[in-house]
C-alpha cells in the first residue's frame, strides 16, 4: 500500500484485493452490538471538504469513528477559506495541529495530489473526490459491491472481477466516479464499457482501458452490472444534449431496459439519484438496485482504507518531503 | 507476538500427529469435567491455527457429550498492542456462533501461549462482542516467558524454552501435517 490514496489508478491488483478483503471483515463489525474497534485510537483525522457532500463526508466520519480515530470536520463554508485563505495555509494550519490524516474533497482536479506531494504536510492524504479527476474510495466501494453480489461474500475473498462485464452510463465527461471506476475495474480484470451521448464522452477516451458505445440497448444484454451516473447540472455550462426528456429516453434506465439485462445483473448508482432522469423509480426501488447497499459498503471500504493507511507504523512506500521553494 | 517462523532445518519435533490428537482428547475431557457437562461452552479459536484446534476440540466434545458445540473464530489483529510497530496486517475472520457469547462459558483456543499479549488482545476483542459468564483458555503448547498476568486453564504440553528458541505448530488443515517443532532462532 502507498501512504496516500490519491487515484484508483495507483492501486495494484493485489492492493485493491487486499482493501476489498479487509473491507469484508470490517463489514462484520456493523453487525456487532458494539460497532467500534480501538485500532486508530489517538490518531487524528481531518475531513477537509471544500465542496458540498453529505454522503461521502458522513461515510468517512462513520468509518473514522468506528475505528476510534479523533475526527475533525472542516468545511470551506464558514471557515477562513471563505476569507481567502489558500490551500497551502489551510494545510499548514492543520499540520501545526498535528493531524495524522487528511481526507480531502476539492472542486479542483489535482488538489489532493498537490497536498500530498507539496511537502506542506506530513499526514496521509485520502482523496474524497477532486473535480472531474478521481474518487478512489467510490470506485473501491463499487468494486466491493460488485464482488459481493456477482462473486459472493465468502467466495469473493482473494478474488478480483476478472471477466465481469460492467457498463457505465451517462455523464462520463464530468464524472470522477466513472474515471476512478474505469481505472480500478480494469486493474481488477473487468471489461468496462462506457455508454454516453457523444457530447458527454471526454476527449482522449480512446486511451482509457475501456470500450465506448453510444447505444445502451445493445450493451445491456452483455452486462453483469450497470452503473448509472447522475447528469451533473452544476458542472454543465453548455448544452450537451437537446432536452432532458431526450436524454432520459435514450440513456435512462427504466423497467423495460432493465428486463433486457441477464437475470443476475445488478443496477448501481453512486448517488444522489435523480429519479425520472437517468433512472426511473421502478428501477431505483427494485431488488436489483444496490444504491443503499453501496452506502453501507462505503463505510466498510473507508474503514479498510483508513486501517491500511494508518493502522501500522510505517507507510509501505517511503515518503520523502520535498520542500516547496 | 508469540510465534516466529522457523525456516531452518534443525528444528526438532516435540509433538507429532498422534500426540496432538491424544492431547486434544485429554483437553476435551478436562473441559467437560471442569464445566460440569459443557452445556454452555462456546469455543472460539484465534486465527489461524487456533481456529483449527477449536474445530477439532469441538468435534471431540461432541463425541463425548453427544451435543452440538458452538465453535467460532476471534480475530485479534485490530486489538493488538503492537499494531503501531509494524506495517498493517491482513485481517482474519471473526465468526461468532449464532447464539452469541452472552452468559456462556467461552473457551479461547490458541496454538502457542508465549507472552500472553495475544490473549490480552483476545479478551479486549471479546469484550466488544458480548459478556460471557466466564472465559477460559486452552492452548496446545505453553512455552513460558509471560509478559502479562495470564495463564492457561488447559495446556496440551508445557514446553520450557529459552528466548533463543522458536516454537512452530503445524496443523494438517494449514500446513499439511500435524507437528510441533522446536528450533533455534537464526542469529542475526
Amino acid at each position: 500500500m502507498q501512504r496516500h490514496l490519491i487515484s484508483a489508478a495507483d492501486l495494484t491488483r493485489d492492493d485493491a484485493v487486499l482493501i476489498l478483503d479487509t473491507a469484508e471483515e470490517m463489514a462484520r463489525v456493523a453487525d456487532r452490538p458494539i460497532k467500534k474497534l480501538p485500532t486508530l485510537r489517538g490518531r487524528t483525522v481531518v475531513n477537509l471538504f471544500f465542496e458540498d457532500s453529505t454522503r461521502t463526508r458522513i461515510s468517512f466520519e462513520a468509518a473514522e469513528k468506528r475505528l476510534s480515530a479523533d475526527v475533525i470536520n472542516f468545511s470551506a463554508k464558514g471557515s477562513s477559506v471563505s476569507k481567502g485563505e489558500s490551500l497551502k495555509d489551510t494545510a499548514q494550519t492543520l499540520e501545526a495541529m498535528g493531524v495524522d490524516a487528511v481526507v480531502i474533497r476539492h472542486g479542483a482536479s489535482g488538489a489532493p495530489y498537490r497536498l500530498a506531494n507539496s511537502g506542506w504536510i506530513d499526514a496521509a492524504v485520502i482523496n474524497a473526490g477532486d473535480g472531474t479527476h478521481q474518487h478512489p474510495t467510490q470506485a473501491l466501494l463499487d468494486a466491493f459491491t460488485m464482488r459481493r453480489r456477482l462473486v459472493g461474500r465468502d467466495a469473493g475473498i482473494g478474488q478480483d472481477l476478472a471477466g465481469r462485464r460492467i457498463t457505465i452510463v451517462g455523464d462520463v465527461l464530468h464524472s470522477r466516479v466513472a474515471r476512478s471506476n474505469v481505472d480500478l475495474l480494469h486493474t481488477l480484470g473487468a471489461e468496462v464499457t462506457l455508454v454516453a451521448p457523444p457530447t458527454l464522452v471526454p476527449v482522449g477516451v480512446e486511451t482509457w482501458p475501456c470500450e465506448v458505445s453510444y447505444d445502451l440497448d445493445s450493451t445491456l444484454p452483455k452486462t453483469d452490472a450497470v452503473m448509472m451516473l447522475r447528469v451533473q447540472r452544476e458542472r454543465m455550462n453548455a448544452a450537451f444534449f437537446p432536452t432532458e426528456r431526450e436524454y432520459s429516453r435514450r440513456y435512462g434506465l427504466d423497467g423495460d431496459r432493465m428486463a433486457k439485462m441477464p437475470e443476475h445483473a445488478i443496477v448501481m448508482h453512486p448517488g444522489p439519484m435523480v429519479r425520472g432522469m437517468e433512472i426511473t423509480a421502478e428501477v431505483a426501488d427494485s431488488e436489483r438496485c444496490t444504491v443503499v447497499e453501496q452506502v453501507a459498503n462505503g463505510v466498510s471500504i473507508r474503514m479498510a482504507v483508513l486501517y491500511l493507511l494508518l493502522g501500522g507504523n510505517e507507510p509501505a512506500v517511503a515518503h520523502t518531503r520535498t520542500e516547496e521553494k | 507476538m508469540d510465534k516466529q517462523d522457523t525456516q531452518h532445518s534443525d528444528a526438532r519435533p516435540v509433538l507429532e500427529g498422534p500426540d496432538i490428537a491424544r492431547v486434544l482428547t485429554r483437553i476435551a475431557h478436562e473441559i467437560v469435567e471442569r464445566a460440569k457437562g459443557a452445556d454452555d461452552v462456546v469455543l472460539l479459536g484465534i486465527p489461524t491455527r487456533g481456529v483449527f484446534l477449536a474445530q477439532r476440540l469441538a468435534a471431540k466434545l461432541e463425541q463425548i457429550t453427544d451435543r452440538k458445540i458452538p465453535v467460532g473464530s476471534l480475530d485479534i489483529t485490530m486489538y493488538r498492542d503492537d499494531l503501531r510497530m509494524q506495517p498493517p496486517r491482513a485481517l482474519a475472520r471473526t465468526e461468532i456462533p449464532g447464539d452469541g457469547v452472552d452468559g456462556r462459558l467461552v473457551v479461547l483456543v490458541d496454538d502457542v501461549l508465549f507472552s500472553g499479549r495475544t490473549i490480552r488482545a483476545a479478551l479486549d476483542a471479546l469484550g466488544d462482542i458480548g459478556r460471557p459468564r466466564a472465559v477460559q483458555l486452552a492452548v496446545l503448547v505453553d512455552r513460558g516467558h509471560r509478559e502479562l498476568p495470564i495463564r492457561a486453564d488447559y495446556v496440551g504440553k508445557n514446553l520450557p524454552t529459552s528466548l533463543r528458541e522458536t516454537v512452530k505448530v503445524q496443523l494438517a488443515e494449514e500446513d499439511g501435517r500435524d507437528t510441533v517443532l522446536l528450533g533455534v532462532k537464526p542469529t542475526q
